[in-house]
């Protein structure tokens, strides 16, 4: 079984997942902050905002994440010329997080529109009595209550997010599973142990991931 | 409460079963046992034969017809066995099940860029070599860059984890290497000027250089710095079956047959038809 203790190719597993938790964190904050401001858009009164949440939604949720990527890396960088590095590898790294964020980003908006539909309509219709704007309203009033009721399916989406990132793999970025099909390639004879070792370690990170965001959910959890 | 548990079973079961059959249809074809390909050839007139699908030049799958260098080849083999063209049953390898399919008789013989190595000659046994590559650059008609030397601060572009790419990050570490998982998607890349070159077997460059949408655009720079002898994988066991290529093999070079192979295929390429070294065929694993 030299295929675990060859250095390179220790060498190898340790930057593939490395790479998948720097996407998963790069994503996980981009997609967060234009989640928010997407369902900020889709719940505003002005149509034109609304429009532009709604298609944007509609538009990435329902691309595969394949194609996203794909057109992040041929269109963006290959055809529009847009480098977003100078190195090779953080080039594709920054064009993969483009793509896993305005995906994402999709659904963390849906999560938080449908967080906004369990605060009760008393409320905003309270704030605005007193004279809030919609902007306060909704940053002091509503999302507070919307995201705390959210935090358990921010969990999944954080959770299929960093899956989602081997996928950056098809335009060059050595993650996790890109080194996983190479070792098989090159150990034939041991692919079911190398494919338990990266299972296994996608496993041990997101089942504890799964229970700390239901355990953050129930603590979070507006008691009405 | 009892009913609906039963059929939750019921339902699980079935989705299992059905699980199961979706993964159980890959047996049927190939497995024709100890009397090898010559035996099998003679009696049921049929080969399965495994190419390459997404190789232009040598191997390649549009609709349900495969063309290319190495197709005809497998064709020359064919005919010399007794096969007929329409005896032969295509099956699509890729890089890193070529040697499964031999072993698990998925498919007779493989005929698809197959590199000959020690490695590999422990697991399967190697016919041929019916042609020699050797890895090359590709690179835009109007570039500068003559050899793997000037490749400093350049960046290439080639399949992870492969033989060239490895050996780029080897021997030329100054290179900057683009790795992806096909050698077609670094070919837009070149074009549009992100990488400078793309790297593997020179036959290979050859055959994308020969594709009509990139016709004068790349050029193979045509200096090689490694040797690749391509062979027809066959059944560890099966020496009869090997000694019979090679010995169609030797026919072909001397009819005329190969060259013809190769000017219908690659000859677009504006490569002219290699010898075949006769004297350099394998012993088929006799010592």
């Amino acid at each position: 079984m030299d295929v675990f203790t060859d250095p390179t190719n220790i060498d190898a597993y340790v930057s593939g997942f490395l790479w998948i938790l720097k996407l998963t964190g790069a994503s996980a904050v981009c997609a967060l902050l234009l989640g928010v401001l997407l369902a900020a858009m889709r719940v505003s009164p002005v149509p034109v905002l609304r429009g532009f949440g709604t298609a944007w939604v509609n538009i990435f949720r329902n691309t595969p994440l394949t194609l996203v990527i794909f057109f992040c890396y041929f269109g963006l960088y290959s055809t529009l010329g847009l480098s977003l590095a100078d190195d090779l590898n953080l080039n594709n790294f920054w064009l993969g997080v483009v793509g896993l964020s305005v995906y994402t980003a999709a659904f963390v908006c849906e999560a938080i529109r449908s967080g906004i539909n369990t605060v009760p309509t008393g409320q905003a219709e309270a704030a605005r009595a007193i004279g809030l704007s919609f902007a306060q309203t909704l940053r002091i009033v509503v999302l507070p209550q919307a995201t705390r009721a959210v935090v358990a399916p921010f969990g999944s989406i954080l959770i299929a997010l960093c899956k989602n990132a081997t996928i950056v793999g098809t335009i060059g970025l050595i993650e996790a599973s890109t080194v996983m099909k190479d070792l098989i390639n090159s150990y034939g004879n041991a692919v079911i142990p190398i494919f338990l070792v990266f299972a296994g370690t996608f496993a041990a990170f997101l089942i504890p991931t799964g229970y700390f965001f239901g355990w953050l959910a129930n603590r979070l959890a507006v008691k009405r | 409460m009892r009913i609906k548990r039963v059929a939750a079973i019921a339902a699980v079961g079935a989705l299992s079963f059905a699980m199961t059959a979706c993964g159980s249809d890959e047996t049927g074809s190939g497995g024709s046992g100890a009397t090898g390909i010559v035996g099998k050839a003679e009696s049921q007139k049929k080969l399965v034969v495994g190419v390459k699908a997404d190789q232009p030049g040598l191997g390649l799958q549009t609709g349900s017809q495969y063309e290319g260098f190495d197709i005809e080849i497998a064709k020359i083999i064919a005919k010399g066995l007794g096969v007929e063209e329409s005896g032969i049953e295509w099956k699509t390898t890729t890089t890193p099940n070529r040697e499964p399919f031999i072993q698990q008789g998925t498919v007779d013989l493989v005929v698809a860029t197959y590199t000959i190595n020690d490695e590999r000659k422990q697991k399967i046994n190697f016919a041929g070599p019916y042609f020699i590559a050797g890895q090359d650059l590709l690179v835009k008609a109007d570039s500068t860059i003559a050899g793997p030397e000037q490749l400093d601060g350049k960046t290439v572009c080639s399949v992870s984890a492969s033989t060239p790419a490895k050996r780029i990050q080897s021997d030329y570490p100054k290179a900057k290497l683009q790795q992806f998982d096909s050698y077609s998607k670094c070919l837009p890349l070149l074009a549009n000027g992100q990488v400078d070159a793309v790297t593997t077997d020179d036959i290979i460059l050859a055959g994308y250089a020969a594709q009509s949408q990139y016709a004068g655009k790349f050029k193979v720079v045509g200096k090689t710095f490694s040797e690749e002898p391509y062979g027809i994988g066959l059944k560890k066991d099966d020496k009869a079956g090997c000694e019979k290529v090679n010995e169609i093999l030797k026919a072909a070079a001397s009819d005329g047959t190969y060259k013809a192979a190769w000017d219908k295929t690659l000859g677009s390429s504006g490569k002219a038809a290699p010898e075949l070294d006769t004297t350099k065929l394998t012993n088929c694993g006799s010592v």
